[in-house]
């Protein structure tokens, strides 16, 4: 695994934001969903309460392919959450359908992580009440 | 050209008119003011801004009781009714406050600057006070944990990212680095030039945090990493102070105590898909759209280019964002400003464009900008440590990853 949690102080339960309910819902059936324009049929990430292009308020949530590619990436030396074990690393995907996302990777080091790698989702339940989608190198 | 790839919505039709932009001129820097820059202040930030407010009140030949406006930080921890309860004023006339950090900085002034052309104000203050080392600290003791669960947090987002460890200021810049680094071959070095050009400049302001300690590469490169590619002279340095400026108009100016710093131009600006500190669904996260429209208005509205330019604070939260700025306001081409910086010379006190001439937010201190405008006034003035000869246009610029804005200053 890429990041490793604190035990002793986990990380508290993100809010499910009104914007990003559909986003928080995929996530409980492990599929990874994101944000659609209901009327132009635009994609809308990060999720917005109104369509930017047709200011449409209808909104719709598709499952996405998860493959991407990692765009870029941090490492952390020194960790500045307790929840979180330094050194760990943070990337960001650039998904197949164009629509980025901060994640982790699963099962690779630090110093193997390219940008252009190709990548795939996997669900990590990293304690009861969160399940986060990472991913996994293809 | 740019703005296809930069931001999807950039509209030429809303920009301002050149004919009836009242500031350009008719408004001033007339006074500033600080308090020393330390790790651990032993007063409150009320005492600080106090103190900061007070000096530039002193230095502008001016009466706490002219005093009539004040634009604050929304980010600074004082509110109007303690501060001007302690500073002894009665009533303001026009007050508010910006969001965004330091993205507010230049922004500030601008905001005082119409206040004062349009006669709602005569005198207005813009000040930053924190005791950011002894106290908040950015990106420790759970702020991004924080955020994520507000309930019904104003964003959303927090939740996309918080999860993942990325939680701090640093990390943000972090990524943003990295792509930059990847896309145009620069290295740690041309990273490195930047923070040893702009520390040199605070060997010679004994106010800097870092004065009496300089730098070569090779402490650069030894020195710890913190969120890679960034090692700790990556980032600035977060210290106890405050900083005070006050605006008025140029008519008014003629009569205080100092050189006057003629406001020539002062812009804001946004652009679309932005995340505080986090707009990673760009077209291109390597450019900041923020500044290119900041800059564009700003060489619109003055009629001056990047060429007029003498001497420059770029905002340098970050190392990497002095190139990036340097390329969107257009001082040299796409992907040219890390190899700009090389070596210092270009941004030397002797070079074509001396950037940062106090040491900056990497060097001097950390006060969300404040200092930076403060220095740029200097420069103005001819009272600058690092002072650039005939200086005629002296240009600062605000916080990064935020909305921004940038300010040119005339004698």
């Amino acid at each position: 695994m890429s990041v490793e949690y604190n035990k002793e102080n986990p990380m508290p339960v993100p809010t499910r934001y009104f914007d990003y309910e559909g986003y928080w819902k995929g996530i409980d059936e492990n599929k990874l969903t994101l944000q659609k324009c209901g009327d132009c049929g635009a994609w809308c990430h990060q999720p917005q309460p109104m369509c930017p292009d047709c200011h449409s308020i209808e909104r719709k949530w598709e499952e996405v392919s998860g493959k991407g590619t990692v765009y870029s990436w941090v490492t952390y030396h020194e960790s500045q959450e307790p929840s979180f074990k330094a050194p760990y690393s943070v990337v960001l995907v650039e998904l197949e359908e164009g629509m980025r996302l901060i994640s982790n990777l699963v099962d690779v080091k630090p110093d193997e992580i390219e940008i252009g790698m190709k990548v795939e989702v996997v669900f990590d339940k990293i304690m009861d009440e969160i399940t986060l989608p990472k991913f996994k190198k293809v | 050209m740019f703005d296809q790839y930069v931001a999807r919505r950039y509209r030429t039709d809303l920009r301002p008119d050149p004919e009836t932009y009242l500031i350009k001129d008719k408004t001033a820097v007339v006074g500033v003011g600080q308090t020393e820059f330390s790790k651990g202040s032993g007063r409150s930030t009320v005492q600080l801004a106090c103190e900061a407010i007070k000096a530039a009140v002193t230095d502008a030949g001016l009466k706490m009781s002219d005093i009539d406006g004040l634009m604050k930080y929304t980010q600074d921890p004082n509110d109007e009714h303690t501060l001007i309860d302690a500073l002894g004023i009665e009533n303001l006339n026009y007050f508010g406050e910006l969001n965004h950090g330091g993205g507010a900085c230049t922004p500030s002034i601008m905001h005082a600057a119409v206040a004062v052309a349009t006669g709602v104000a005569k005198y207005v203050v813009c000040y930053r006070s924190l005791n950011q080392y002894s106290d908040m600290r950015y990106g420790r003791r759970g702020m991004a944990m924080a955020a994520m669960t507000k309930p019904m947090s104003r964003n959303g987002n927090d939740g996309l990212i918080a999860p993942y460890g990325l939680t701090s200021p640093v990390s943000w810049v972090a990524m943003f680095a990295r792509r930059y680094m990847y896309m145009y071959g620069a290295t740690r070095e041309h990273l490195g030039w930047v923070s040893i050009s702009i520390r040199k400049m605070a060997q010679n302001n004994p106010d800097a945090i870092f004065y009496g300690k300089p730098m070569t590469m090779e402490d650069y490169l030894n020195i710890r990493m913190i969120v890679e590619p960034f090692c700790l002279y990556d980032c600035c340095i977060d210290v106890d102070g405050a900083v005070a400026i006050i605006v008025t108009t140029a008519e008014r100016a003629k009569d205080l105590k100092q050189t006057p710093a003629i406001i020539l131009g002062a812009t804001q600006a946004t652009a679309s898909d932005g995340v505080m500190m986090t707009s990673y669904h760009r077209p291109r996260i390597e450019r900041i759209p923020e500044s290119w429209y900041a800059g564009e208005e700003l060489w619109r509205v003055t009629g001056v280019t990047p060429k007029d330019i003498d001497v420059c604070q770029l905002y340098d939260a970050f190392s990497v964002l002095v190139p990036a700025q340097l390329e969107e306001y257009g001082f040299c081409g796409e992907g040219e400003g890390a190899d700009f910086c090389w070596e210092g010379k270009r941004i030397g006190i002797d070079g074509e464009l001396p950037l940062n001439t106090s040491g900056s937010l990497l060097s001097e201190a950390y006060i969300h900008g404040m200092n930076l405008i403060v220095e740029a006034v200097r420069q103005i003035r001819g009272t600058s440590v690092n002072q650039v000869k005939d200086v005629e246009l002296s240009m600062s610029t605000a916080g990064l990853g935020v909305p921004t804005g940038a300010i040119i200053f005339r004698r």
